[in-house]
């Protein structure tokens, strides 16, 4: 398949969008990193690199740095190829550029402090909403570990309107700035089959094994830990998901008010995928801090490490919960993992969250190319 | 920082293939082994940072390599290139080592990509190291580093006291300090001298200074030249080299890969008087494009411009820059820099000369044209469909041919025709012996890792002895 001509781009052209050009041409010219992932074969399908050929490109990068360690034209070479940072800021202006609604793409400005001051409103929320309906001395009182003591202090219908409200909004606007990245990344003919390729190579990182040994983080050596890390949160993350939803099940299915004792399937749950989002996110924020800082620019770790802690905060303040849920600090630590979530639940489409949505989108495309013969 | 001032057993001159192979190997061989490479860390590596393959003989499919490639088969393709410039018995033992040389690779963790079938014509015979020579550096060195082997940057070797084929000291500035180190044993893997314009300049004259250099600034020959003039017996002719066809805009040095351009089948070339002078069309672009390096070196002012029209645009790998285009066969000389009338007339005359074959660009196609000088065989088409393009070339030298006498051992070897005792040579310093004319892909790095290994084997077990 050979593109012909590059459409004439109706939006203008920003500088990450042409540096991801020039790399891509030199790159193209080079083609000795065809091995490490998805990218390089993408790019050797083209000859021309649109605006949406870069877009889809750069979503499809893990920045697994591979190519940069292997790259004969690296910084300081007077060509300066550095393919993770150019895709990772192109990215991000991918992010930015799709958000829903239009005018929050801002909050990807600064993000770092955009989810900091999240995460103060979100806990000041919930001890606000927690004072307004504890009944007087509820809040600082130790509690049974009793069915129905965490509503007492914020009733239990006020926490699932807050929390469906905000998540439910942000899957819509996750989901609108997906589709408006699908459409604007030159997406083509998928079928169900490509689907299940690319949910697959989302779910199995497939791409940030550098080919079967791992990648770089700060030198020249491969490691798996990125990947194993990020499995650890991501899969960690789905439990946590899915023990609020055992909890939503025990709840109105059999009756049964949270808290639930420790071994029941929402607690088990929780508590597993709490310990895995916790080592997942603390690994990773552990390698950001010690990042190779010309792959990984400053510039866009702000945002990448504001996530992590939230994720951290959140799953820590959950395990803590769970510790402490028969005593007198159980009132704070509720509304602090509630303001957490809250905070979490909010930021998730104007946060680094969405580059799993993207980079799905971009594996679905990946797979139909993939598929199509020459 | 390793004490310089320690007495090394095995001091390695280089840091590139030959280099690393050699260091690797002596310090397993537990030798003390001090590495002095000239580039700074980021450029370390020699020309090895721009290879990508290496050629090794196999019985049998292995993960990388499909089929099998015998000695024989091997040694006759060397044959062929070199036109018998080559020591058979040191050709034959590389060949052989080659199988070694891959089990070497591997136990200094160097990924290789899978093989790939049917795409790469060279996928039977080379073995792909994954992201090419620079990250098969960044394994030998992960390894040397873990041996414990000392590595300086930024430090050259400037001479050898050589006294009577014996090497008593060696000479260095180390980041810019001149300090004299001592060491039991020497191994020269300091590459050929095509970074050395001053040197080119004498042998090519004003001609040189138009020359690109595809590779490290830092082969400039010094230890080379400081070896023959001490009697070291010297082998390969100095006025050779080995060139292709790179884009004139690619940097003087280090462009690499990349630069080179694979226009030349489907295009016409041209020198700077819009003339002809060589069949494009030849034969396959893989067997031909070693010889057009040296054929722009043989033009005036040493450029070459490849034009061509739309419909062989896409028929060759991209180029990292694009071609010089136009809307007609004047407007494209203007833009060259060529005289519009003399290109009409040859593109005109070459299009006249075109005859009716079925262009195919997978074979020796029967598109060639008649009563043209010189002619091209195949591939030849009507340069007529605009927009006509255009890439200026100019010749890239990839490394030179001239070096220092070896025997099967490593060791170098005097004009009394005696070995020394305790100096070894590896890699584009010694390659003459047995590449002393053309080129096989990845030969080069074959012989640079058979040779280190043995070099650093000897070397090592001279200098515990």
């Amino acid at each position: 398949m050979q593109k012909t001509e590059t459409p004439p781009c109706p939006t203008a052209e920003t500088a990450s969008l042409l540096e991801a050009r020039r790399t891509m041409e030199v790159c193209n010219a080079c083609r000795y990193c065809e091995s490490f992932c998805a990218v390089f074969p993408a790019m050797e399908q083209l000859r021309e690199f649109s605006k949406p050929d870069l877009n889809y490109l750069a979503n499809l990068c893990h920045g697994c740095r591979g190519c940069y360690y292997a790259c004969q034209y690296a910084p300081p070479h007077e060509w300066g190829i550095n393919v993770p940072a150019t895709m990772a800021a192109l990215r991000f202006e991918s992010y930015q550029g799709h958000a829903w609604p239009r005018p929050m793409a801002r909050l990807f400005n600064r993000n770092g402090t955009v989810l900091a001051l999240a995460l103060a409103g979100g806990i000041a929320m919930v001890l606000a909403l927690t004072l307004a309906f504890a009944p007087g001395g509820a809040f600082g009182a130790a509690h049974p570990v009793a069915p129905g003591s965490f509503y007492q202090l914020i009733p239990l219908i006020v926490m699932q309107i807050v929390g469906v409200a905000s998540f439910g909004f942000s899957l819509i606007a996750i989901a609108i700035s997906t589709i408006r990245f699908w459409r604007a990344s030159g997406s083509g003919k998928i079928s169900l089959r490509h689907a299940a390729t690319a949910l697959h190579n989302a779910a199995t990182l497939r791409f940030l094994s550098g080919g079967g040994h791992g990648c770089n983080n700060n030198d020249e050596s491969f490691s798996m830990a990125r990947r194993h890390l990020h499995h650890a949160m991501a899969y960690g993350f789905m439990l946590c998901f899915a023990a609020t939803c055992a909890g939503f099940l025990e709840e109105h299915i059999l009756g049964l008010q949270a808290p639930y004792p420790f071994l029941s399937l929402p607690v088990l749950l929780g508590t597993a995928g709490g310990i895995g989002l916790l080592t997942g996110t603390g690994g990773l924020l552990g390698l950001k801090l010690y990042r190779d800082r010309t792959v990984s620019p400053d510039a866009l770790a702000g945002s990448d490490i504001a996530l992590l802690s939230l994720l951290l905060l959140a799953a820590a303040t959950g395990l803590a919960l769970l510790a402490v849920r028969g005593t007198e600090v159980m009132g704070t630590l509720l509304a602090v993992h509630l303001g957490t979530i809250l905070a979490l639940f909010i930021t998730l489409p104007y946060s680094r969250m969405v580059h799993g949505a993207f980079r799905t989108a971009a594996l679905l495309r990946h797979a139909a190319e993939d598929d199509r013969p020459g | 920082m390793p004490y310089l001032t320690q007495l090394f057993d095995v001091l390695v001159i280089g840091g590139g293939n030959a280099a690393l192979c050699a260091a690797i190997t002596a310090r397993r061989a537990g030798a003390s082994v001090l590495v002095v490479e000239h580039a700074p860390r980021a450029f370390r590596g020699g020309n090895s940072r721009h290879t990508r393959n290496f050629r090794a003989m196999h019985t049998g499919p292995t993960s990388v390599l499909t089929e099998s490639y015998l000695e024989e088969e091997y040694w006759a393709d060397l044959q062929k290139v070199t036109a018998g410039k080559t020591d058979e018995a040191l050709a034959r033992m590389t060949i052989r080592a080659s199988t070694q040389a891959f089990a070497f690779m591997q136990s200094c963790d160097v990924k290789f990509q899978p093989s790939l079938t049917g795409t790469l014509s060279l996928s039977r015979t080379n073995a792909f190291f994954l992201g090419g020579g620079k990250a098969l550096l960044n394994a030998y060195y992960l390894t040397a580093e873990k041996l414990g082997v000392n590595i300086i940057y930024d430090s050259e070797v400037t001479s050898l006291d050589l006294d009577d084929g014996f090497v008593r000291s060696v000479d260095i500035t180390e980041r810019g300090f001149p300090k004299t180190l001592h060491a039991k044993a020497v191994i020269a893997c300091s590459g050929g001298f095509q970074a050395n314009t001053g040197w080119m300049h004498e042998l090519w004259g004003a001609a040189a200074d138009n020359f690109v250099i595809r590779g490290t600034p830092y082969n400039r020959g010094f230890i080379l030249k400081n070896l023959l003039a001490q009697g070291v017996h010297p082998v390969g002719d100095a006025t050779q080299f080995h060139a292709v066809a790179l884009d004139a805009r690619a940097p003087k040095f280090d462009g690499g890969i990349a630069t080179r351009l694979d226009s030349v089948p489907y295009s016409i070339v041209i020198n700077r008087n819009a003339e002809r002078f060589y069949d494009e069309g030849e034969d396959f672009w893989p067997k031909r494009y070693a010889i057009w390096g040296r054929l722009i070196a043989q033009q005036p002012g040493q450029i070459a411009y490849s034009i061509f029209d739309r419909n062989s645009r896409l028929l060759f790998m991209p180029s990292v820059y694009p071609a010089i285009s136009a809307g007609s066969i004047e407007a494209l000389a203007a833009a060259l820099g060529l005289s519009t009338h003399a290109l009409r007339q040859t593109v005109d005359s070459y299009n006249a000369a075109v005859g009716n074959g079925s262009f195919n660009p997978q074979t020796l196609d029967d598109c060639a044209t008649t009563n043209l000088t010189p002619p091209k065989s195949h591939w030849a088409r009507r340069i007529e469909t605009p927009p006509f393009h255009g890439y200026p070339l100019r010749p890239g030298i990839t490394f030179t041919y001239l070096g220092v006498k070896v025997n099967e051992r490593a060791q170098v070897i005097m004009d009394n025709n005696k070995p020394s005792a305790n100096l070894f040579a590896s890699g584009e310093i010694m390659a003459g012996n047995i590449l002393g004319q053309g080129y096989l892909a990845g030969f080069g790095m074959t012989i640079g890792a058979v040779f280190g290994c043995i070099a650093g084997q000897e070397a090592a077990h001279y200098a515990k002895n």
